[in-house]
Parts: structure tokens; sequence; C-alpha cells
């Protein structure tokens, strides 16, 4: 019993550490010709994982359903971009045309993360 | 005709301008080009517009050279073509454009956002008003559309009837253009405010349920009642308990529960994970003793119901409590906000009426009354009255206004009725860009915010982590019951482990900092300015409009041999008459203060840095330094002496020689504003080195500097020296001492760009607010002083609060993991977890909102002296 509870609790490290840390995404949202639709809800950007095309500029639409005031601002990091979104209506952010790489997106206290690719 | 030369200009789509120095740097690149006042750079809609003729090839070399891919968007020939579609395209625009403006019957009742069934857009990339009704046509194509109508002045477009906001931008898109949809500040402030208070009705309804349940259940045990689970009655008792406890977890906190399984399934884990998981386990474990006591140890058949009741009601209360002190934290922006008249009063046709805001159009005659608000940025055509805009821009004392003078939207009309043409409106207005900034501003983030990010990012998984390792150290080597403990500590650990204090700390003074220095007129950019501003070692001020009022004015004129000052003035002005010298500008004013006619000078001649000679009615007269006579064998020794006393008292003299003769000195000086001193004498007593970086020669610089205190002076600087001479500070200065620059914005955007902390420096709204990192809105350098101070304010509060949500999370996670039981024989209850955790995201809001009461030290001064004369 002991040996169970003890393999449980590892189990359950490896687990955390497999399914929020090393587990990355294989599909991310691309462009079908508008801007993206992001839904604001329930804690999650969906989708939180964003591909646009590197040197080309792209619209995120942002459709906010969380009253919570931690849902209320979206910044992404090294994009100097942060903006208010109302809550019920869309709120467009136009990336413009950026290098490749990584770009994290995120509520002001971190909780709703998302991130923009740049390919 | 060169092919590739086009005389309409062009319009130029670039990429990656995102700055003042980019504009600056491609306009620099077009001088041999193209005439550049006639350029324009368009950061938004990443445009280079050139309105003279311009080599179109080379053009775009010069800019690709830069860096910035450029592609022609419209040539000469797109032009052309137009103009034989259209008529003349550009008087076609015009007048289609004033067809637009001027027809107010049209948008008589605009259309907003919130109104039912009728879609306001922004638009972009309409050039003229031929693209309009391409617009327009777009428009009315999508289905369910009644009708479609664009103002090109403010580039919105107007749609009514029942049609899908989406299917409208994707027409406008389609059609070449862009389109958001509209959205109105103050609307969206109203909207916000509305949810934001429904949410809190919300979380109290659940906070009350939550804890109906939650306190007697809590007391009965507390009193003395039995907790544990026996068989018999009390099974049935707590089974029953249990099932009521998940309703109102349900109920009460159903949205902790999927949020926390949505994020579970994007693979990420927020505050909600953390509560979910908490009273889940003790709720799961409870209802397993419940049912199946037999299959727990007897000393393990305790019951924890009363705690995930608890914890949803207290975490309830908590997040109530954030949104109420979070909504004073944007009370600045409302302020801003409030400063926006909803109407104006419009003179059409001699008809005075009220309309909406929104209705008013660029050129529109208006009327403010005694008491009311300026509507928008305008002109004054006709009346004079005083003008608060303490408001906007901090400075206390009312402007007088009269006709020709601007004013601008949100200040307050004090006195007389006056009536102003309409510059500037919309989202073009001073007030409506401040606010835009101060938004932006208020959700920057310093450097300071950037290690807590990086906690928060990785701060839920470690806490699942802690709390599975406290779970089994109790389970291997925690007394009996074993079982009871693990679970008591894991769900302590995970409710009181609070990422929200963390990720809260630096925005929320952020937000609070941002808005109160721009209650004192002064507006900050970015994150990095805000924390860098209370970090600066050296200020250079430059002298000309930053310690001086930057307008030279005549100070005194001494004149040889009882000749005529007043004659001497008048020839002196003659000479000077069409020179763009600011010394020379100041002898015309002069003499146009005191009514003298001017005669138009024959033989001018001008060298530069020495002075200039013409003759005027026949006389010779030579104007200029010292050196200027020398060089036309002039003895100047007889006024050298009541020359270099002018110098002392900071004034330029002037010689002046007619006929071949010395005639006199007219000495010029900027004056000193009347607070310089004072503002300059805070700034030191707060620790800073203060420059002042003038082009003045040494003994005129030396002589303000000692007027005005500052520890050292750098004269006789070329401006385009100036960015060399901050960047020889930076790289003079020790390790992390940082350089700041003050200036006003134009002149100096290359020494301010080149300063760690850039800070323009304007009289009222006219200031361009995008110049520099910091923006002083008022004249006056006390604003600087008040935007060092409100910086460190701003900082030593963020660094508290990342202290509180360090050392609350430091100490809580291992105090609730049960590192005081070998010591007090206690581990912390679940239930005073969640009441410590829904307390410390409270705390830390309420911390930053002491921000408010901040007071610049020359506030608290003159607070204090009018207590005393009370």
């Amino acid at each position: 019993m002991s040996i169970l509870v003890n393999l449980l609790g590892l189990g359950a490290i490896a687990f955390v550490i497999y399914w929020f840390w090393l587990w990355r995404p294989q599909s991310a949202a691309r462009s079908a010709g508008g801007a993206i639709e992001i839904t604001v809800a329930d804690g999650v950007y969906s989708p939180n994982h964003i591909e646009i095309p590197a040197g080309e500029n792209a619209t995120l639409r942002f459709l906010r359903k969380d009253p919570s005031p931690c849902a209320a601002m979206v910044i992404f990091d090294g994009l100097n971009i942060s903006e208010e979104l109302p809550v019920g209506h869309a709120k467009d952010i136009r990336i413009q045309a950026q290098e490749k790489g990584v770009y994290k997106f995120n509520c002001q206290m971190n909780m709703y993360q998302g991130s923009l690719k740049v390919v | 005709m060169n092919q590739t030369l086009s005389e309409q200009g062009a319009l130029i789509a670039i990429q990656g301008a995102g700055c003042q120095s980019c504009v600056k740097k491609i306009k620099h690149a077009l001088t041999p080009l193209t005439d550049t006042d006639k350029v324009s750079v368009d950061l938004q809609q990443q445009t280079v517009a050139i309105d003279a003729a311009v080599d179109i090839p080379a053009a775009l070399e010069a800019i690709r050279q830069l860096g910035y891919p450029a592609e022609l968007k419209e040539n000469q020939q797109d032009k052309e073509n137009k103009r034989n579609n259209d008529g003349a395209a550009d008087d076609h625009c015009e007048l289609n454009t004033e067809k637009l403006e001027s027809s107010p019957e049209q948008n008589a009742s605009p259309p907003s956002t919130g109104q039912a069934g009728v879609i306001q857009l922004n638009i972009t990339g309409a050039k003229c008003a031929a693209c309009v009704s391409k617009i327009e046509q777009a428009l009315q194509n999508v289905p369910g559309v009644a009708s479609a109508s664009m103002n090109f002045a403010d580039r919105t477009a107007a749609v009514e009837g029942d049609a899908d906001t989406d299917a409208l931008i994707q027409a406008v898109e389609q059609a070449g253009y862009g389109a958001t949809p509209a959205t109105d500040d103050a609307a969206d402030q109203e909207a916000k405010e509305k949810a934001e208070q429904a949410y809190y009705k919300r979380l109290l309804q659940n906070m009350w349920l939550a804890l109906v349940l939650g306190v007697p259940l809590m007391a009965w045990g507390l009193l003395g009642g039995e907790m544990m689970v026996q068989t018999g009655l009390s099974q049935f008792a707590w089974l029953a308990v249990g099932l009521i406890t998940l309703g109102v977890m349900a109920k009460s906190g159903g949205h902790f529960y999927t949020g926390a399984w949505k994020a579970f399934k994007n693979h990420s884990a927020n505050m909600d994970t953390l509560i979910a998981t908490g009273t889940g386990a003790a709720w799961l474990y409870s209802m397993a003793v419940a049912a199946l006591p037999q299959a727990v140890p007897e000393m393990a058949r305790h019951v924890y119901f009363e705690a995930s009741a608890m914890i949803i009601g207290l975490i309830n209360l908590g997040l109530a409590l954030e949104v109420r002190a979070r909504g004073k934290t944007s009370q600045a922006i409302k302020r801003l906000l409030d400063l926006q008249p909803k109407t104006a009063r419009v003179i059409r046709d001699g008809d005075e009426k009220d309309i909406p805001i929104e209705n008013v159009r660029k050129g529109d005659l208006l009327r403010v009354r005694p008491g009311e608000k300026i509507a928008v940025d305008g002109e004054v055509r006709d009346g004079k009255s005083l003008v608060d805009e303490s408001m906007l821009t901090g400075e206390p004392i009312p402007v007088e206004k009269k006709q020709g003078d601007k004013v601008s939207a949100g200040a307050l009309n004090k006195t007389g009725s006056m009536t102003y043409v309409a510059v500037k409106v919309g989202k073009d207005t001073a007030l409506a860009q401040i606010i835009a900034m101060v938004k932006k501003a208020q959700n920057a983030k310093p450097p300071l915010g950037r290690l807590a990010d990086k906690i928060s990012a990785v701060f839920v998984p470690v806490v699942l982590i802690i709390a599975v390792i406290a779970a089994l150290a109790w389970y291997n080597f925690g007394p009996d019951p074993r079982i009871a403990h693990m679970l008591v500590a894991a769900t302590t650990v995970l409710i009181i482990a609070c990422p929200c204090a963390l990720g809260l700390a630096t925005p929320m003074s952020v937000m609070v900092g941002v808005g109160k220095a721009a209650e004192a007129g002064v507006l900050i950019r970015n994150g990095g300015a805000l924390q860098q501003a209370g970090e600066l070692a050296t200020l250079v001020l430059d002298k000309t409009g930053t310690i001086t009022e930057g307008k030279p004015s005549v100070l005194e004129i001494q004149a040889v041999d009882g000749r005529d000052q007043t004659e001497l003035l008048r020839l002196a002005a003659s000479l000077e008459k069409a020179s763009e010298h600011p010394l020379g500008m100041a002898i015309v004013e002069s003499a146009r203060e005191q009514s003298l006619t001017l005669s138009d000078p024959v033989d001018f001649h001008s060298e530069s840095g020495q002075g200039v000679t013409g003759v005027i009615d026949g006389v010779t007269v030579l104007l200029g330094n010292r050196r200027w006579m020398e060089t036309n064998h002039i003895d100047a020794s007889p006024l050298k002496e009541a020359a270099d006393k002018l110098a002392e008292q900071a004034a330029t003299p002037l010689f002046m020689a007619t006929d071949g003769a010395l005639a006199g000195v007219i000495a010029v000086a900027d004056k000193i504003k009347s607070d310089s001193r004072d503002a300059i004498a805070r700034l030191r007593e707060r620790g800073l080195r203060v420059i002042m970086l003038t082009g003045d020669v040494k003994r005129s610089a030396e002589a303000i500097a000692k007027q005005v205190g500052v520890d050292e002076v750098i004269a006789e600087v070329l401006p385009e020296d100036k960015a060399r001479v901050i960047r020889d500070l930076r790289q003079k200065a020790a390790q992390g001492e940082l350089v700041g620059m003050v200036g006003d914005g134009v002149n100096d955007a290359p020494a301010l760009a080149e300063a760690d902390v850039g800070f323009a420096i304007g009289t009222g709204t006219d200031v361009a607010i995008e110049s520099a990192d910091i923006t002083l809105m008022r004249g006056s350098l006390h604003g600087l002083a008040d935007a060092i101070e409100v910086s460190r304010a701003t900082v030593r509060n963020i660094k508290q609060n990342l202290f509180g949500a360090f050392i609350y999370n430091a100490l809580g996670i291992p105090v609730a993991a049960g590192l005081l039981y070998p010591l007090l024989g206690v581990l912390m209850s679940p239930v005073l977890a969640g009441a410590a955790m829904s307390m410390s995201s409270v705390t830390v809001v309420s911390n930053a909102n002491r921000l408010r009461l901040f007071k610049s030290s020359a506030a608290n001064a003159q607070h204090q002296q009018e207590e005393k004369a009370a």
C-alpha cells in the first residue's frame, strides 16, 4: 500500500511536469484569410496557440466572455501591445509584420496564457 | 518625361517603422530626392505619402536601404488614371470630402456601437473620397444591410440594417481596405463598469450561498459537534451534507471547476486549477469517508465539507473585494473620460443648437458659454475668456484665450462666451490622444515586474508539485491519522498559494502611478520610463524653452553719445525685418510693440555667426557681435564694459554701428521661467546632478546657470551636437547611472532619444505627446520633479507589493505544508488558508490604491502653506 501511494504521488508529479511544461502544441490556429478569432472565457484563450506568417500583418479578434477583471487585459510580450478587452464584443488587435519567433501573450496576472508563433 | 519621375508624388507602403525616429530617418533619406516638407509618414498605416515630384525607384531604394521593406502603393499613373475616370481626382476627393463633411443632415443622428440596428466601423486605408463609394458599395452588398454611409473625414462607416459585423468587416477587407468595429471610450468605460457591477453582485451571491452552508458546518465542528463519520444515522446525515455541499460548490464555485477543466485541456494551469483541485480533493475525500467509512482508519474518518464550502465562499468574497478595489485604480482614466462633453453647441446658418459630440465636424463653428467645457480642439473665432486647462495639463492657472488662440477639448471655459472653429475632432483631439496614451501606459510593465511574471508563469504547476510532495511527506513520515493529515496539508498548500497577488503586484501600482502622473500633466509612455525616471542620476536640461521661456526679448538698449535709443531700435529692426533668427525676431517684435515704422533694407548682407549689414534710409547699419565690429574695423571698446555687464545678466549683447561709427548695444535676453529656480532646487534636493545645455556663449550661459542654480553648464553646443553630448555623458557615467534629457521634443528629438529617459516639455496641449518617453504638458520644470517623485513612489509601491506577494507565498506555502507541526503540533486549517488567500490579492490592490493619495512635494508644501495661512 505504502509503495503504491508513493508511486501514485511520483506519477502525479511526473504528469504535472509533462502536461504543463513538456507538452508541445501539435497544431496552431492559422488565419484563413481574415482575422483569427480568439475567445476569452473560463480562464483560457481558445485557441491559445496562433501561427502567423513572418513579414505579414495579421489581425487577432478577441471576444471576451469572462467578466472577471482577470480577463480584462491582453498583453503581448515584446510587441509593446497591451489592450483592454471589452466584455461581449470583439476587439481587433492588429499585429504588424514581425520577424520569426514566439511571442507570448497573457492577461495581467499571467493566468490566461497564449503564444503567437511567427513562422 | 522621365518615366521614373512622378510629378504628382507617390504613396509607398512600408513595413516595420514604429517610432518617430524611424519617421526622421525616412524623411532624411528622402531629402535629396524630394521636398521633405511634402513627405508624411503614417506609422499606423505604414505608408509614406509624398506630395511632390519624386523619383519613385530612388525613393523606394532609399527607404529599403534603411531596412524598411517598401513598395509602391499608388503612383502618378494610378492617380492620373483616376483623374481620367473621375474628373480631377484630387478635386473630386475635395468635393466629396466637403460634401460629406458639410452634410450634417446625412449624419444627423450618428449611429453608435450600442444603437440597435446600426453598426459603426472604423475604416483604414481609405486615401481619398473615391474610396468612399467603393467601401459603401462593398458594405451595401452584404446581406441584411439597409444602408451604408461612410464619413471620409473621420474614416468611419455607419451601417444600418441587420447585418453581421464580421461579414461587414470581411466585405471591407475584400474591397482592399481595413475595418474594425468602432468603439467609444466613454461607452466602453460605462459598459465595463456595468459588467463589473454585475460580476460583483454575482460574486457576492455566490459568497452568501457558500457561507450559509459553510459557517454553520464550521461552527458545528468548532463547538464540539461530531465531524467524524460513524456508522448508522450519522453516515447518512454526512452523505446528505456531502450532496448539498456538491450542489453549493457547483452553484457558487462552478466557474472555478469549468475554468480549471478548460485550462487543463489546454495544458495550462491557473488559479482555478488550485481552487478546484483543493476543494475538489477535500470533498472527494470527505465523500469517500462518508460512503465507505470502513475503508479508512478510524482516526481518519473526518469530513471536510465545511472546508470546501468555506473556501469557495471566502474566495468569492476576495474576488468581489478585488473587483471593487480594482475599479478605483482606473479612476484617473475615468476622470479624463469625464472631461469630454457629450454635446457641443454648433452654429449653423446662424442657428445655434446642441448636437452630439460625434456629429461635430472639422470646420464647424461652435459656441462655448461660461461654465461649459470646450467640446473639441479648435481655434477661437470670436470673444475672449479665461480657460482652465488644469485637468489636462496640470497647469493650475487659467489661461486667457482670445481670437486666434487654440483651445483644447475638455478644458473648462470660466468667464466669457466664445465661438471657435473645430480643428481636431474625435480621436484626433489632444484629450483623446492623452486618454489613449495613458490607457496604453497603464498596461505597460516596468522591467521590475518581469521576475514576478516569470514566476507566475510557472507558479501553479510548481504549487501542484509541492502539494504532492507535502502529501507524500505526511504519508511517509507523519503521525496518524496519516491519510487525513495528507489531505489537509495538500489542500491547504493548494488553497493558500496565491498567484494573483504576484501577478497583480506590478500592474496595479502601474495603473495608479501612471494615472496619478497624468493628473499632474505628466504623460508616461512606457513602463521602462516609469521605472527609470526615478533612477536617474543626471538630468540634462536644454536651456531655451526649458529653463527659459524660449521667447527672447529686448532687455535693454544702450546708445553712444546720447543717440536716440528708439531710432537705434528702428534701424536695427528694419535691418532684421526678414530675419528668422530668434534674436533678430526679438528686435523686430520689440519695434512692433512700440509701433515703429520699419523701412526696407538695401544691400543686405549677413555673415553667419557674426552679424548683418545693410543700408536703411541711406544709413549704413551694422549689427552683430564684437567680432563683426572688428571685421568691419569698428572700435567697440567704449561699450565693452557695458556689454560684459549685460552678458553677466544672462543677456546676449549685440553691437550696432551706423555709418562706420559705434552707435550702441542692444541686449536681447530670453526670460527665465519664474519657477525654474525652485524646480531645479527640488531636483537637486532629490540627489540629481542637474546640467544645463545651451548654444549660448559661456559667459551668458554661466550667468543663467548661476541664477537658476544648476550644478554644471555645457555651453556653446551646436544643436546637432546635443545628442553627442548626451552620448558622452552616458559613456562617462558610472555603471548603472542613468542620464535623462529634457527638451522641447521637436528640435531636441535626437538628444531625447539618446538619453535613458527623454522628457519633452511643452506648454499646454500643443506639445507633441508621442515625441519622448515622458511628456510634461505644462511648461514648468516642476512637472519634471513631479514625474520623478511619482516614478519613485510607484516603484516603491511595486516593490512593497512584490515583497508582500513573495513573502506571503514563501512563508504561507511551507506553513500550509505543515512545517510548524513539529513545533506547535497543529496543521493549518484549509479554511484559514482560504481566508488568507482571498485577502492577499485584496491587500495588493489596496496597497496600490494607497498611491492615489500621493502628493508631490510641491503640492504638499503648498498645502502646508495654505494650512498655515488658514
